[in-house]
């Protein structure tokens, strides 16, 4: 009891002389008569400059090498070992952070938040690899991604998966960047980073959900060849769509196809596509122009549904931003007051909030008519990928030989070899043994 | 690499789209990328926690994707008063100024009390140990001079593109500062 009253009396004591000396400091640092010098705090530096453009420079390396290794060297061990590298320098020394996937985030976050400038590594980043698609396909995917590189090493037993959820699934990568875009825009923050599976696994911390997700992409990597570069990675959407329209393209046959079907198993990741005939077949001919013209009739009703259906979403999407909940948590709390423990988080935040409620609710105010907005795009932008995927689906391909799909293949290199021209090219078997062509 | 067609082959209509889709993408990324490199910075950000808005609320210790967080309490001795009784070190009902365990606020004893001058106690922070859960800050800040705030120590920061403690900051403290200004400290002539 008499600790309590001296404690409160010290108390007393240090905010008078609080009160007293509130124009300067409470307790001012003395003047010591001993000769103590006042230490200062240390101030340890972040990761250098020069070391980040390396990092870049490493990147750029790495790149060149993949497209010479998939057009010059056709090898999948080079590319095997390629991989390791980038899986040990991108992922474990440099834990993944700042990757191309999320790169994209960046530069619409500097395009809307005038705070924020982009820098140059951010830049190279997030342009080299789309670059290099647009000549040469997905070699960022193949040699470079660490992500990648991580999945490839896991997968033992690839299963194909059916080719209607194959095609069903390649629009989620697009939907995941679309989301990814609008809260990156609305400077919520960068939702592709938060559910990146595979970075904790680098940093080999993180929150029990994430790691557990990152085990579970793993797991499926083992029977389903790269899932999340499939499926879920929108970076790897962009580049599909960039490879879609490369210069050169990864060719299993050295020369020229025998049609010996030897390569059909060889792509673990649904990419081979087999010939299809050049010729129009009259009868159907009808038929499949009466079904594209529908399809691309349908392509603005899509879009448009689908700005309708976003534009409902707004209030929901805003949800997630802290601001937003914030305000939102501060008007309940005007009505119907919830207690909050002391000194919790959400205590503090609305204490905050109190202390000047016009300022916070006129950014949340702003905030939802930013979310509004990117909601309504997003849906629009849904609609269009739905839209486009179809029509992607009834356009005729003709194909004379076995050849990877453009968009799908990560050029991997797996198929060279399963191809007897290149097994002859490479000396591994007589020229005599080749299959004789069709 | 497609084998070469023969010099007067005609431009189908696939390889005449993939080629005008080539090349308005690279016009497009080029506009892009010099649009951005106009406004873009050649330093790089990090981030930080600007103490004028930390409300200590612990989340630091919890929220980081480090195991042990990369912030630490860091000390600014010039705003320090060396008190003999400090209330970043000491619990609020403390049964004798001493660093017994059970009189210290700081749950790893990571802030270090050290006799310098009669009545003046110098308070050092362990970073091995400290775990950056704001306690001793929330003291010092309700009764002392401030001395003690949090700052993220980059030795330690991952710099992850999206920092996990930015997003659950009660007060929003969080900020990208330019990486060749890596610290918000509090000095004693503000």
């Amino acid at each position: 009891m008499l600790r309590r009253l001296k404690f409160i009396a010290a108390l007393g004591v240090m905010s008078l002389l609080a009160l007293m000396l509130s124009a300067e400091q409470r307790f001012p640092t003395p003047d010591f008569d001993n000769g103590y010098r006042l230490p200062s705090a240390s101030t340890p530096a972040a990761r250098q400059l020069w070391l980040q453009y390396a990092d870049a420079g490493v990147f750029l390396a790495a790149l060149g090498i993949a497209v010479w290794l998939i057009y010059k060297k056709r090898s999948r061990r080079g590319l095997f070992w390629l991989s390791l590298f980038s899986l040990a320098y991108f992922g474990f020394y440099r834990k993944g952070c700042i990757c191309p996937i999320g790169s994209p985030q960046n530069i619409v976050y500097g395009l809307f938040n005038p705070d924020y400038a982009v820098p140059v590594t951010v830049l190279i980043f997030c342009f080299a690899p789309i670059v290099a698609a647009l000549f040469a396909g997905r070699a960022f995917c193949a040699g470079v991604c660490p992500q990648g590189a991580l999945q490839d090493f896991v997968l033992i037993k690839p299963l194909a998966v059916p080719l209607w959820l194959e095609h069903a699934l390649s629009v989620v990568p697009y939907m995941f960047l679309g989301a990814g875009l609008i809260y990156a825009g609305t400077g919520t923050g960068f939702v592709i980073c938060r559910y990146d599976p595979f970075v904790p696994l680098f940093r080999l911390s993180g929150s029990i959900f994430i790691l557990t997700f990152g085990a579970a992409f793993l797991l499926a990597g083992m029977f389903v060849g790269r899932p999340y570069c499939r499926f879920l990675c929108p970076y790897g959407g962009l580049l599909r769509l960039a490879s879609l329209a490369s210069k050169w393209r990864v060719r299993v046959t050295p020369d020229s196809c025998t049609q010996c079907r030897l390569c059909e198993q060889s792509c673990p990741f649904g990419a081979m596509r087999e010939p299809a005939p050049a010729g129009t077949n009259p009868d159907r001919l009808g038929a499949e122009r009466k079904r594209l013209a529908w399809l691309l009739a349908l392509l603005p009703a899509l879009v448009l549904g689908g700005a309708w259906a976003g534009s409902k979403l707004g209030p929901a999407a805003a949800q997630l931003d802290p601001a937003v909940a914030l305000a939102e948590r501060y008007t309940r709390q005007q009505s119907f007051p919830v207690q909050y423990g002391l000194m919790t988080p959400e205590a503090l935040s609305l204490q905050r909030a109190s202390g000047n409620p016009a300022e916070i609710l006129a950014a949340a105010a702003d905030l939802r008519r930013r979310f509004d907005l990117a909601a309504l795009l997003f849906g629009g932008w849904i609609g269009l990928v739905i839209g486009l995927k179809l029509l992607a689906l009834s356009v005729r391909q003709s194909r004379t030989d076995f050849e990877p799909d453009r968009g799908a293949c990560v050029a991997c290199a797996r198929c060279f070899t399963a191809c007897p021209n290149e097994r002859v090219r490479l000396g591994w078997m007589p020229a005599a043994d080749e299959p004789a062509p069709p | 690499m497609d084998p070469k067609p023969p010099e007067n082959a005609p431009v189908t209509r696939r390889q005449f789209l993939r080629n005008g889709a080539r090349f308005l993408t690279m016009t497009g990324l080029g506009v892009a990328a010099g649009a951005l490199a106009t406004r873009s910075t050649a330093a790089a950000w990090v981030w930080q926690i600007d103490p004028a808005r930390c409300l200590h609320c612990g989340n630091c210790a919890t929220q980081c994707v480090l195991e042990q967080s990369a912030v630490k309490c860091v000390h600014a001795y010039a705003l320090c008063g060396y008190c003999q009784l400090c209330t970043g070190f000491f619990t609020p009902e403390p049964n004798e100024l001493t660093t017994a365990a059970e009189n210290q606020l700081c749950p790893t004893a990571a802030l270090k009390r050290a006799y310098v001058e009669d009545p003046y106690y110098e308070y050092t922070i362990d970073e091995q140990l400290c775990i950056g859960c704001a306690k001793c800050v929330e003291g010092c800040n309700r009764f002392g001079n401030g001395s003690l705030f949090l700052q993220i120590r980059h030795d330690r920061c991952l710099n992850c593109n999206e920092c996990a403690i930015a997003r659950s900051c009660p007060g929003a403290a969080f900020r990208r500062v330019p990486v060749t200004q890596p610290y918000l400290l509090k000095s004693a002539n503000r």
